[in-house]
């Protein structure tokens, strides 16, 4: 038992590292546009965005149960699964960011679950029709439905103030985008906090801390709500650069239209349980924001990139988790979890002095797009 | 067993427009007008000008406007969190 409460702390505070890298990587999808369009300063948008996520996390619990419960058999489930599980998710969040790549955090940690949960039992342990009804399906038709709503409202927005002066209305539509910014904020936290509430509830049904059908307890909800509120206002710079400033050039009424659309879509999915992606609603907003407005263009290039981390995110994050319990099951006992966490903390440090050389923080992260993550240097760096 | 929840994707589709298209259209008209005959604008920033409202009209238009958008995200929290939280009813 002392074995299996220590393997329980070090899953509790994979989950928690892991909502610590949902939070930073999702930070754009709330914030990327108002920090583009200078609605909100950089770091003022950060700290509004965490302290809303932590909020959000109160709000409520339907995706949580889904993770908990939905996807896979607890039943044949170990503490080593959902370990390895979450280091496939981490590994490949990390990644994404260094490449300033908006792609999904929860693709990232139900694919690793699901690639940890087939190494281990094999494909039976699987709920498939929930996987594919709760979680895939979702994925294919909200960014469709985000950009469907965004479009429309971007064209209303501008319809409607087409005789406002350009200074009033990007004055007026900031404010609005600080409300509707502050929404996703809030939605972020309902979605994206619950889903490691969820493993950390699985964890706690695999060990019978708590029953098959429990709830996530308080201090589940507090300190994921913490995690993820550290996360976001840490900011995740290279991937707010690319949503603010790669797909598509965005003004004060294009902002509010995306940030809205995205709310309302992130807000009615979480309601029905849906655990979709934030990211894709976010991405699928801003989409739609420039088809809905004439003249705009979208850099579909950018898109495409991001439509392929996509599609790759639930196979590769399933590959590292599936290798990472492979590993902790060959060393075996308490051993190999360690030894995988160790990995973890290795890839860690290489991805972040890497991303140290090409740095993108609050104060470049607005700079002109020139087609990468990283802005060209003004002027070549100094050693140092 | 279904893979697609329709009911769930009819009620995301409308309520999404009504509030992700509708609303910030909504908060658009208050915008609107607030700039009624009147109104004047006051520079705040280097692209961007306050409208100070200076129509009656106008102004009780735009307050009603923007009223009913921070109504209808409270009455959408509460909702939210309604559902989220089966127990707490």
């Amino acid at each position: 038992m002392a074995v299996n409460d220590f393997l329980l702390v070090l899953v509790v505070i994979t989950a928690l590292s892991f909502d610590f890298t949902n939070g930073f990587h999702d930070t754009g999808n709330a914030m990327a546009t108002s920090i583009a369009t200078k609605a909100l300063g950089p770091r003022t948008a950060v700290a509004i965005s965490g302290a809303l996520n932590l909020v959000g996390a109160f709000l409520s619990l339907a995706v949580a149960a889904t993770i908990a419960s939905g996807l896979v058999d607890t039943g044949l489930v170990t503490l080593t699964v959902v370990l390895a599980g979450l280091a496939g998710g981490i590994t490949w969040n990390l990644l994404t960011w260094f490449f300033g790549i908006p792609s999904s955090s929860s693709h990232a940690l139900i694919g690793g679950v699901i690639g940890s949960t087939i190494a281990a039992a094999g494909g039976h342990a699987i709920l498939w029709h929930g996987l594919v009804s709760k979680v895939i399906i979702p994925a294919g038709l909200s960014p469709i439905i985000a950009a469907l709503v965004a479009a429309t409202g971007t064209w209303l927005l501008y319809r409607i103030s087409r005789h406002l002066s350009d200074g009033a209305r990007s004055h007026g539509f900031r404010i609005g985008q600080i409300g509707s910014a502050s929404m996703v904020s809030l939605a972020h936290g309902t979605n994206d906090a619950q889903k490691t509430m969820g493993v950390i509830t699985l964890a706690l049904i695999v060990n019978k801390t708590v029953p098959s059908t429990a709830h996530a307890p308080f201090w589940v909800i507090l300190s994921c709500g913490l995690a993820i509120a550290a996360g976001t206002y840490l900011g995740g710079w290279r991937v707010i650069r690319t949503l603010g400033k790669g797909l598509v050039e965005i003004e004060p009424p294009q902002g509010m239209a995306a940030e809205s659309a995205s709310a309302a879509v992130i807000l009615l999915s979480s309601s029905f349980g849906y655990s979709l992606s934030t990211t894709h609603v976010a991405t699928g907003s801003i989409i739609g924001t420039g088809l809905g407005k004439k003249g705009a263009q979208v850099r579909w290039s950018v898109a495409g990139r991001m439509a392929t981390a996509w599609i790759f995110t639930l196979p590769s994050a399933g590959l590292v988790g599936a290798g990472a319990y492979a590993l902790a099951h060959v060393i075996g006992g308490t051993a190999g979890p360690v030894v995988d966490l160790i990995i973890l903390i290795a890839i860690a440090a290489t991805i972040y002095l890497r991303s140290r050389k090409t740095k993108v923080d609050h104060n470049n992260v607005n700079d002109e797009w020139t087609g990468g993550v990283a802005p060209a240097e003004p002027e070549p760096a100094v050693a140092a | 067993m279904s893979w697609i929840n329709l009911s769930a994707l009819w009620k995301i589709v409308v309520f999404g427009l009504i509030a992700g298209a509708g609303l910030p259209a909504l908060f658009a008209v208050g915008l609107r007008a607030l700039s009624m005959k009147g109104a004047r604008a006051q520079t705040a920033g280097a692209d961007s000008d306050q409208i100070v409202g200076g129509n009656p009209v106008g102004i009780v238009a735009a307050a009603f406007c923007f009223l009913i958008v921070l109504a209808a995200i409270a009455w959408g929290i509460y909702e939210v969190y309604q559902i989220g939280h089966p127990a707490a009813k």
